[in-house]
């Protein structure tokens, strides 16, 4: 199944998007999307995750044996979370002290594995690269539209600058609290499906 | 299938493993120097934060450079210099058998068990030397966590300056609104002691009413959460108390007293 590497790498955008379409991921981007700040660090630290597991998984998809592909698989995963963790730790201290367990937690992002064992496992090791990247840039996209609608909706800022003035502070904007709360991301994500769906109709489940 | 005989599996798995913990341990031996450098930043941040002293501008370094800071023996008050005041780790000592010691049920206020007999303090002092500001460390226990923070005391060494957690668990939202700028903000220029002495500071449960004579020594609990609030409250009282620091400040105050008069 020979696939043109432009569609490898845009298709997760809207086509065959992880969140949207493959429905997974979805826990992270309830928990850290209340600021637009975290998001940037989460996706750029999901789509690093995602291009070098996928690039590992597939480097050595020819000698993996069957029984144990989920745990190699994983093994790869956890190392690489781990030591996007220490960087973070080591170069972005405060953002790394707000994204606290979810890093960690980027592990059990079923987008990884997902992407590890359906793409990664068969593919060549450019290909399943731009696939990693692509699907974690297609993560990123609709973690940065969740995140921006919270942030700004919600305390009136976009990264840290103030947007709409809250009255609270002496401003105009009432701030929607709801929308600080994580299952606003579910709202916003749903209703995000739904436009989607009706402009790309073909991604509308039979029953 | 050649990949799925045994020794193939048991080798596959064992230099996989073999890799990954290479790749895991170097990152965490290489970045760890940066880390320790992170963390010790954003403690000293907090103490400037606690103490109202905090400009993002210029080097938390620098900045720090202001600080007096002692290692303070608890029981008597007095400032020693056996202990060296950079790398003395007050939460190791606490529970060392030799630097910690271990607290009566009945005067646990902060629910923390152990404490060490040392405390490392802060002192800014203005140009003509004398005391302007003194940061104490005190922790206790919330709902789900040891709330760790720093406690700024004006001159006076009974009105508060500044207060505030640097490490916490307590829930997001409820506990963990002791991170709100609002909420701290209240506490600046409250007294921790009356005329007498006595620690007075408290949260109580619901607002504060400012015409009331005790609301100089009151803040506003944290709705939803009481237990975070009655442990901050209870923190208070025991580093305020005569186990905590009340040694420390009663010799200070006798001595600046004696400066002064």
């Amino acid at each position: 199944m020979a696939e043109k590497p432009s569609k490898v790498l845009l298709d997760p955008f809207f086509n065959s998007n992880p969140i949207s379409l493959q429905v997974l991921g979805i826990c992270s981007a309830l928990a850290i999307t209340s600021k637009l700040e975290t998001v940037l660090v989460m996706a750029a630290a999901v789509t690093v995750v995602l291009g070098f597991s996928n690039a590992s998984v597939s480097l050595i998809r020819n000698h993996i044996p069957n029984s144990i592909r989920i745990i190699v698989q994983m093994t790869i995963i956890a190392s690489l979370v781990i030591i996007v963790d220490q960087v973070l730790k080591a170069y972005s201290y405060e953002i790394s002290k707000q994204l606290s367990i979810f890093v960690g937690l980027i592990i059990t992002n079923c987008i990884i594995m997902g992407r590890a064992e359906a793409f990664a496992m068969k593919e060549p090791v450019g290909l399943s690269i731009l696939d990693g990247i692509g699907n974690g840039l297609g993560y990123s996209l609709i973690l940065v539209v969740v995140g921006i609608i919270r942030e700004l909706f919600g305390s009136g800022r976009l990264l840290g600058h103030v947007i709409l003035p809250l009255s609270t502070d002496g401003g105009w904007y009432v701030s929607n609290g709801l929308l600080l709360l994580p299952p606003s991301a579910f709202f916003i994500i749903g209703l995000y499906i739904w436009v989607l769906r009706t402009w790309k109709k073909d991604q509308i489940e039979e029953n | 299938m050649r990949n799925d005989t045994i020794g193939k599996t048991f080798l596959i798995a064992g230099l996989l493993s073999i890799v990954c913990s290479a790749f895991v341990s170097s990152s965490a031996v290489f970045l760890r120097p940066n880390q320790e450098r992170n963390k010790d930043l954003d403690r000293k941040k907090n103490i400037l934060m606690a103490a109202g002293l905090y400009d993002e501008g210029t080097s938390i370094d620098d900045q720090f450079q202001q600080f007096e800071i002692k290692v303070v023996d608890l029981a008597t008050g007095e400032f020693t210099d056996e202990i060296d005041a950079a790398t003395f780790d007050q939460r190791k000592a606490a529970k060392s058998p030799d630097f910690g010691i271990e607290i009566d049920q009945v005067n646990d206020l902060a629910g923390i068990k152990r404490r060490s007999q040392y405390a490392v303090v802060y002192i800014s002092q203005d140009d003509s030397g004398s005391l302007n500001q003194l940061i104490l460390p005190v922790h206790g226990k919330g709902l789900w966590s040891t709330m760790y923070g720093f406690l700024a005391l004006d001159a006076d060494l009974a009105t508060i300056k500044g207060f505030a957690f640097y490490e916490h668990g307590e829930t997001p939202g409820l506990g963990g609104e002791i991170d709100n700028p609002r909420w701290k903000e209240q506490w600046v220029g409250k007294k921790a002691f009356d005329e007498m002495g006595m620690t007075r500071i408290e949260v109580i449960k619901g607002i504060v009413n400012p015409s009331n004579p005790d609301s100089q020594y009151q803040v506003d609990g944290l709705s939803g959460a009481t237990i975070t609030s009655r442990g901050v409250k209870g923190l208070l009282q025991y580093w305020l108390g005569e186990n905590g620091f009340k040694p420390l400040l009663t010799r200070i105050q006798k001595k600046e007293g004696g400066n002064h008069g």
